[in-house]
């Protein structure tokens, strides 16, 4: 098996800018799910709007390519209607937490198995680099050119409070983890998020003078630590990569054929 | 008719109705004059298997049914004007992406939060028009419940047959007047199952390629053929596309495949016509009192003759010209400031022969209202 | 455990887009980019198999060939 088995190869090479780091989660997704050993057929891929929501086109799975920021509202349709199917929904930070906030904290406060994958890249790429909920206070976008003065979200801790069973973060510098999160998200009976930090060189790098891919993948390494490292104590502002949440919470679908079961008359 | 017999809500007979025609999934959210349905929905569909979704707004509620439907299942929303507004992007999306679903709208009185718990029938354009580009699009109403049973079982018919959203636009007095209706006994009205591809697994199987009839057999998402969906135009194999061939191929594709066959969704009803020489032209709860003032006046000598008209869109232009052919008078009974006026006009000779009779109070106008425009018309003052 | 040694390099020269991700990132400084900023084995003989270029690389254009030995 190679990651070539599940490509759509016709599509290559794809349209995301030189070290764009969507490319690198696609990456590092497929080889989770080559590890997982499951079918192409059983898994269906729901994306929303953006660049990132491009990486449904490039997989040989189910794929289904929606409207900003609804991802997870169509991929809760699906996954209710059949259940048996692994559900992924890789989203932007925008897609998922501006135009598609609803959406998330919803799906998370349901607890339906499907892995929500925000891929955290701090603006809107496809048009052109506006800033994102997630770009934080004083980060520069076409929209900010006098610097940010909106604050960005904490995507673990939202999706904490919302309700999802398994929360973790990671970079894409760190692709063996990055791999293996995907593959335990996958895994996880529940809602479970992912985010996955991704660089914009062409422009969140750009515009902030982050430099260039590899220079903003250095800056993962430098600037994130294993959550509970002793490290955060003595710097505050590193960001904590990990698990950060893994629970058992009665899972909608499973519930709801519960419901089923319970109330379906007898054929007569 | 054979069937059981039943005292309940236009709301009520529509999910019966749904259900009758195969409905597995609904997915609303909760909204004055709809909600009946979603609180009839939540206790029917377990009983049979089926799925009932509360979401968190009318925009994840349509998204959720179109993905339903794409697995396979007979999928239906239900809202009111509000949230008819918020569904707009995504009905361009099952538009575009030819997913099957219908999306009833009990309309209330509007704009905005209007009149939440009194009638109107101001989406007939957003029906229409609503959702941006470009597009053809069914909608259908019904002024009584046993039409409306039929209508909506049409609704899933003309889904599936097209691969379209269908729009039902009921509205507040027929959602939730009470009235019999007889559930017919299964097989009475004939349902339109979903036309699956025959294509086997390994053999090349193109989503969007219409047959010669126009219609395109689906594969169930999560079935033996991985295929893409998306909004954007799009080629036979359902991915991103920008070749001017193909987008010109696609929307007229999704134009002529219900323009070029209205003849299989024209419904309408007519009564009095051969000699009328003042036509009323109505539907939905305003057809209820036109036809009572038909019936009415008949009995007292008055040409009076009714079209109700049950297809909205595509708009059944060339019935209501020749319905109104030989009428001196065409009178509109609708519940807005006139928006069915308008195609009348486009579709008769001599739209100077058409006028309007309203209420946009949120009130139901009532045959003597109907009735004092007429004498109004013909001279003889109220 | 088995070493691994090197066979080759696979690169889908009309993949990558020259980003230089595989190239910092490589412990070995096996990889670099050609007149035409597109990644090429410039010392295949110092490659410890590590894969962490194919890992990384965003193109999805880098296989690393390698051998139990």
């Amino acid at each position: 098996m190679s990651v070539k088995d599940y490509i759509r190869e016709r599509f290559f090479p794809h349209m995301w800018c030189p070290g764009c780091g969507h490319g690198v989660v696609l990456n590092a997704m497929i080889r989770a799910v080559e590890s997982l050993g499951m079918s192409k057929n059983e898994i269906v891929m729901v994306s929303g709007i953006g660049c990132s929501a491009r990486i449904s086109g490039y997989v040989d799975f189910h794929s289904m390519h929606t409207i900003h920021g609804r991802a997870l509202a169509f991929a809760t349709g699906i996954k209710m209607s059949r259940p048996e199917l692994n559900v992924i929904v890789p989203m932007g930070d925008g897609d998922a937490l501006a135009i598609g906030g609803n959406h998330f904290l919803h799906a998370a406060r349901r607890n339906i198995e499907m892995t929500a994958i925000v891929m955290n890249n701090r603006i809107y790429g496809m048009t052109g680099g506006q800033f994102s909920p997630l770009s934080g206070y004083a980060a520069a976008a076409s929209t900010a050119p006098y610097g940010n003065i909106d604050h960005g979200f904490d995507i673990a801790k939202l999706s904490e409070a919302a309700g999802a069973t398994f929360v973790a973060r990671t970079t894409t510098y760190h692709v063996h983890e990055l791999s293996r999160l995907i593959r335990d998200a996958i895994l996880h009976e529940g809602f479970s998020v992912l985010e996955v930090l991704t660089q914009c060189p062409t422009y969140f790098g750009r515009y902030n003078r982050a430099g260039d891919a590899p220079e903003m993948m250095e800056t993962y390494k430098n600037r994130t630590v294993a959550v509970g490292s002793e490290k955060k104590n003595q710097d505050p502002d590193l960001i904590e990569r990990g698990v950060f949440v893994k629970k058992e919470l009665p899972e909608y679908c499973r519930e709801y054929e519960k419901v089923i079961e319970k109330n379906q008359q007898k054929q007569t | 008719m054979q069937g059981k017999v039943k005292f309940i809500q236009g709301n009520e007979v529509c999910v019966e109705a749904a259900l009758y025609a195969g409905l597995e999934f609904f997915a609303g959210y909760p909204i004055t004059p709809s909600t009946e349905i979603a609180e009839a929905m939540s206790a029917r569909l377990p009983q049979i298997g089926g799925r009932f979704l509360q979401m968190e707004d009318e925009i994840s509620s349509i998204c959720a049914i179109i993905g339903a439907s794409l697995t396979g299942r007979k999928a239906m929303t239900a809202t009111s004007g509000p949230g008819f507004s918020l569904m707009q992007e995504a009905l361009g999306y099952a538009v575009m992406t030819e997913i099957p679903c219908v999306i009833v709208d009990v309309q209330r009185g509007g704009p905005s939060t209007g009149l939440p718990t009194h009638v109107g029938q101001g989406d007939v354009n957003q029906a229409r028009y609503g959702t941006h580009g470009d597009h053809a699009i069914v909608a259908l109403t019904a002024s009584n419940h046993q039409d409306m049973f039929a209508i909506t079982v049409e609704a899933f018919n003309i889904a599936e047959t097209f691969r379209t959203p269908v729009i039902l636009l009921f509205d507040e007095v027929t959602g939730h007047m009470r009235e019999k209706v007889v559930i017919p006994e299964k097989g009475e009205i004939s349902l339109v199952e979903r036309l699956r591809t025959s294509v086997e697994s390994g053999v090349d199987y193109h989503p969007y390629l219409p047959r010669e009839d126009g219609r395109l057999p689906m594969s169930d998402f999560g079935g033996v053929h991985r295929y893409n969906v998306t909004g954007l135009y799009h080629d036979m194999w359902g991915f991103p596309s920008d070749d001017p061939k193909i987008v010109y191929g696609l929307i007229r594709h999704l134009m002529d495949k219900i323009q070029n066959y209205t003849g299989n969704m024209t419904f309408f009803r007519q009564d009095h016509i051969e000699d009328a020489h003042t036509v009323l032209v109505s539907y939905g709860a305003a057809a209820r009192s036109a036809r009572h003032l038909v019936e009415n006046r008949r009995k007292r000598g008055e040409r009076l003759g009714l079209l109700e008209l049950q297809t909205l869109w595509p708009f059944p232009g060339d019935v209501v010209r020749k319905v109104c052919k030989n009428a001196d008078y065409i009178v509109v009974v609708e519940l807005n400031t006139g928006q069915v006026i308008r195609e009348v006009k486009l579709a008769v000779d001599r739209p100077e022969r058409v006028y309007l009779a309203n209420r946009i109070d949120g009130q139901l106008i009532s045959p003597t209202d109907i009735q004092n425009i007429l004498r109004l018309l013909h001279g003889k003052g109220v | 455990m088995a070493k691994k040694k090197l066979k080759a390099h696979h690169i889908e020269r009309t993949w990558c887009k020259g980003c230089g991700i595989c190239v910092h990132f490589c412990p070995k400084q096996v990889l670099a980019l050609d007149e035409h900023n597109i990644a090429y084995p410039a010392d295949p003989e110092a490659c410890i198999c590590c894969r962490m270029c194919e890992y990384r690389c965003p193109d999805l254009a880098i296989e690393v060939e390698c051998q139990e030995t």
